[in-house]
Formats: C-alpha cells, structure tokens, sequence
C-alpha cells in the first residue's frame, strides 16, 4: 500500500511571532522556518507503517515557493520515499490545497493519506476534512492511533469528552494529533541520503487546478496584552485577594 | 437569508457550547435555524426550541447519525446548508470533524474559530496560537463558520418557541462507522463550561497527585485542567488539556498549579478573568499572566489553600 503525506512549511514552532507594524499580516522575515510540527508526527507515522510493512512506498507532497523543498528533504531524510512540490508563489488557501491534492491522489492512488491535523501558522484545521469531502473518503481526525486491519483501517480519536474509536474503508485520510506517536530525528546519513532522493515539482497548471481567493485579509492585529499581577507571600494573602479585591470565591 | 446553526449534542442533551454559538449568530442575522442531526433525539430538538432568538428546529433523526461521523455529518448539512447564508457550529471536536466537508462540498471557505463578528461576512479569529489577530472578509455566498465558545455569550435556554420540523433525507455513506469510545466520568463541571478551572502541569510528578487539586475543586465546585506537559507524561488522559490544541477556556477564575506557561498552554487560558499561579519557580512565564502569584512549593500550597477555603 502507498501512503501520501503532506507536509507544510511554517515559523519554527519556538519562535514568538510578531505582527507588522503596518498591521497587513505576521512578520516572517529573517524568521526560522521548519516542518509543521503535526505533519512531522503525520511522516513518523508513515514511516512506521512502512518499517512495519504495511506501507509500500511513502511519497511525500508540499505545496509553496521553492523554499518548502528544504521541509520535503526533512520528510526525505526521515524515511519518506520521494517527494513531490507543487509550485506556488503564496500560500494558497485551504480549500484550494484540497483541490491541489485531490489531483494528486488522483494520479498517485495512495492506500492511505496521513496528514497533520492543523497548521501551527493559519490554525485552521479544516485541509484534511476538505480533502475528504473533494475524494469522498473516509476520514478519521485527531487520531492517536491507527491500526491498518485488511482493507480497512480503524483510528482512534482524541474528542472533547475522551477518545473515540471509529472504521473507515480504505483509501481513507488519517489527520493526526499530538500524541500519535513521537517523531524521531533524522540522523545525518539519512540527511545526506534524502538529497539523492527523487523530488518532482509541478504546477498548479499541470495539475487543471485553478487558485481562486475565498477570503480576503484585512488585517493582523497583536491579540490584547495581559499584564502582568501582584505577587501574594502567603496562601491567606491569597485567599483574601480573591474573596475581597477579585471577588471571585 | 437566514442562517443555519448546528446543534452540538449527545442525543439526550444540548449541549452549552450551542448557546454560546447561537448568540454569534445573531450578530450576523436575525432569522435562525438550528439543525439537531441525530438519533433519537427529539429532547434536543424541544430544548433548542426554547432557545432565545430561535425561529426554527430541524431535526434530522435517523440512526445514520447518531454518532455523527463526518462523512454522514456532512451530506446533510451541505444540502441544506445551499439554502442559507449562513452555516454556524460551536468549535467543538464534533464540529470541527465535519465542517469543513460541509464548506468542501458547497465549493466555500471555512472560516475556523471566530472570536469576534464584525459585519455580517467579517469575522476576527486567532491565528498562530493566539499570538496575532487576523480580520478576514468572506467573498462566499454561503459563509461556513465555527465559533469558539469562550467569545461569545450563552443565549438564553428560556424565552424562545420556535417550530419544530422534521427533515427526512437520510445520508449514509457508508464508508464509515462507529467503533467505541471511552468517555472520561466526572461530576464536575464540564472544563469549557466551568466557572473555576484548576489545572495541574509538569510540577504534579504523577497523576496521583492531582487528587490534590480535586478536593480543591471539589471545594470551589471547579473543573480540573492539565497542561500539555502533563498529559504527554501520561499523568491525566487528554481530554483534560487546556491550550492551543486542547481546551480553551475563559473561566471567571483560572488556577495554575505546577505549571510553566508555554505559549501553547496560554493560548488556552489567557482570556480567564483572574489568573492564579503557583509555581516553585519565581522565573516561570506563567507568572507574567498571573493576577496573583504564589511562589510556593505546590505540594504545600494547595494543600494549605484548600483548608482555607
């Protein structure tokens, strides 16, 4: 079974991120980039299922400017197979990545389709589902775990309440949340081996896919600031702020 | 055109994050729907008519929706969602699962988790873990929303008398289906609904201790919380994280135990009304949010402030 994973190139996760003086968006110059941290689970996932060999092939797709070639030799040297890029100058936005990808399926009939559950940039949590719905295939959101049974693969979700365990008929779409597994690093052989690896880039042309805006962006403002209290030395210094001055026991 | 609201249940009761939905709606709109889609579920559908500012209930029940998967979910609320202008659900995990399907299949944007409404087709929402605002403008004809829950008020549960109509198509697309699911048991308030949250981080040790911060919520009549940290040690199962990806909260009193404060964890939190730290760690960030600080040994701390309760 082939299995595709996505992966988006985003501001490195430690990184405090700051709104533009000119409030037009988030300022991501200079700023260190890296591999979404839930698509990054989304390949270890992959790799595992090929190690375990369940998995044939795993083919890893980014979509971007040439930049995000450096987040598909990261999935490379983290065992993907080959990777594909679709080129674009912006990020386009998410219903259109499911159109870009829904192609790729198309052409690459993958068995199974791990992707991160949300970016850590737009938070959006919404691609994988689109892409579902685009496919009409079965999706199993916020998985913390996935057992591939025969033709079908059951994934257990983390839901509001708890966990819930559902079926779904392959070819399905896996998203994945935080504690599915824990990724490895790549060692450097495998860094150098992943630039040797096959990387086809295409456009959204070669693909018949047309980017259309859904949205427009007004503006990007830094959220209200909280400022900092007092600090209380005793626990009946505490008790007493909060039942006179808050007010709220 | 009115505007579609989707019920947030489990087949018996309505769930609050509805309501709080319902009151954003009606700064978009004032002709609202709500769609209970479900399996026996008709106590809903009563319970969102006497919703306030209500005008209709559809209830769709049918046993290819009592778990509400996605796949079913979705069919459903895509072909009676091209009559609206609107298609609005809670942010919950349940919400989240389908809705974006439903704005795949109408060819529309979804627009995640608003905190603000604008104008009727522009919305603010958090973006890169709360730390940035962005104000978006639908160009859609059909705008498919999810709200979080911590921004808006509850609609009332009383004053509303709206009519109650059936829906009869059934999608089953059976491609999908219900396997299990271990849902935690509590008697304390729900995290996302409390008034009092106190959350336990890296500093409990182990989960044994949080039994420590359960008498102080069973004082307080509060929900218990855990930062990302103590859920990846395995200490409390996952549903109980506050942050980014996990819960986020506002409520009127927040008690952070034991924990750092990583943006992830602030994402959360941080709209509570009053802030509580107690931490060992003077330099801990948590501290730069906190309305009162404590630092203490927490293993002395709440055990003393749970008497003094």
């Amino acid at each position: 079974m082939k299995v595709l994973v996505t992966v988006k190139r985003v501001i490195d996760y430690n990184v405090k991120v700051r709104v533009k003086s000119d409030n037009t968006d988030v300022d991501l110059a200079n700023v260190k980039m890296a591999l979404n941290p839930f698509c990054e689970i989304a390949i270890e996932e992959a790799v595992r299922l090929k190690e375990a060999g369940t998995a044939s092939e795993v083919v890893v797709v980014s979509i971007g400017p040439k930049t995000c070639q450096e987040q598909i030799r990261t999935a490379l040297a983290l065992g993907a197979d080959r990777g594909i890029q679709i080129e674009t100058e912006e990020m386009p936005e998410s219903l259109s990545v499911a159109k870009l990808l829904a192609k790729v399926v198309e052409e690459e009939q993958p068995g199974l389709i791990i992707m991160g559950k949300q970016a850590i940039d737009s938070d959006n949590n919404q691609t994988g589902q689109m892409l579902a719905a685009l496919l009409d295939m079965p999706q199993g959101t916020f998985a913390s775990e996935v057992k591939v049974d025969g033709d079908k693969v059951n994934v257990t979700r983390e839901v509001d309440g708890g966990l819930q365990t559902v079926a779904l008929n392959l070819p399905a779409i896996v998203t994945t949340d935080l504690r599915l597994n824990e990724p490895r690093y790549a060692s450097l052989p495998n860094i150098m081996k992943a630039k040797r690896k096959p990387l086809d880039v295409k456009t959204p042309a070669d693909l018949g896919v047309e980017l259309k805006a859904h949205t427009t962006l007004l503006k990007v403002t830094p959220p209200a600031e909280r400022q900092a209290g007092i600090k209380v030395s005793s626990v009946d210094e505490l008790v007493e702020k909060l039942k006179n001055e808050a007010k709220v026991i | 055109m009115a505007i579609l609201i989707i019920a947030e249940h489990d087949n018996s009761t309505l769930k609050g994050a509805t309501l709080n939905a319902v009151t954003a709606a009606t700064q978009m709109g004032d002709d609202l729907h709500i769609l209970v889609a479900g399996s026996g579920c008709a106590a809903v559908a009563d319970a969102a008519a006497n919703v306030a500012g209500v005008n209709k209930v559809l209830v769709a029940d049918s046993a290819a929706y009592e778990h509400q998967l996605a796949e079913n979910m979705s069919k459903l609320v895509a072909e009676l969602g091209k009559d609206y202008s609107h298609v609005v659900a809670p942010a919950t995990t349940t919400a989240k699962n389908f809705l974006p399907r439903v704005a795949a299949l109408l060819d529309v944007a979804q627009i995640s988790d608003i905190t603000s409404v604008d104008a009727a087709d522009t919305f603010q929402r958090p973006i890169y873990a709360g730390n940035a605002i962005a104000t978006v403008q639908s160009l859609d004809s059909i705008k498919v929303i999810t709200v979080r829950g911590t921004a808006f008020d509850a609609a009332s549960t009383e004053g509303g008398s709206a009519a109650v109509e059936a829906v009869s198509s059934v999608h089953d697309a059976g491609i999908s289906s219900f396997v299990g699911e271990e849902m935690a048991k509590s008697d304390r308030p729900e995290l996302t609904a409390a008034k009092v949250v106190i959350s336990g981080g890296r500093g409990m040790g182990n989960g044994e201790n949080f039994s420590i911060l359960e008498s102080v919520a069973d004082k307080l009549g509060a929900a218990v919380g855990a930062s990302r940290a103590a859920v990846d040690a395995g200490f409390v199962p996952n549903d109980m994280q506050v942050g980014q990806t996990g819960k986020i909260v506002a409520p009127e009193l927040y008690i952070a135990v034991g924990i750092s404060g990583a943006i992830q964890h602030l994402a959360g939190m941080k709209d509570s009304k009053i802030i509580v730290a107690i931490n060992k760690d003077e330099e801990a960030p948590i501290f730069s949010v906190a309305d009162y600080g404590l630092v203490a040994d927490l293993f002395d701390a709440v055990p003393e402030l749970e008497q003094k309760l």
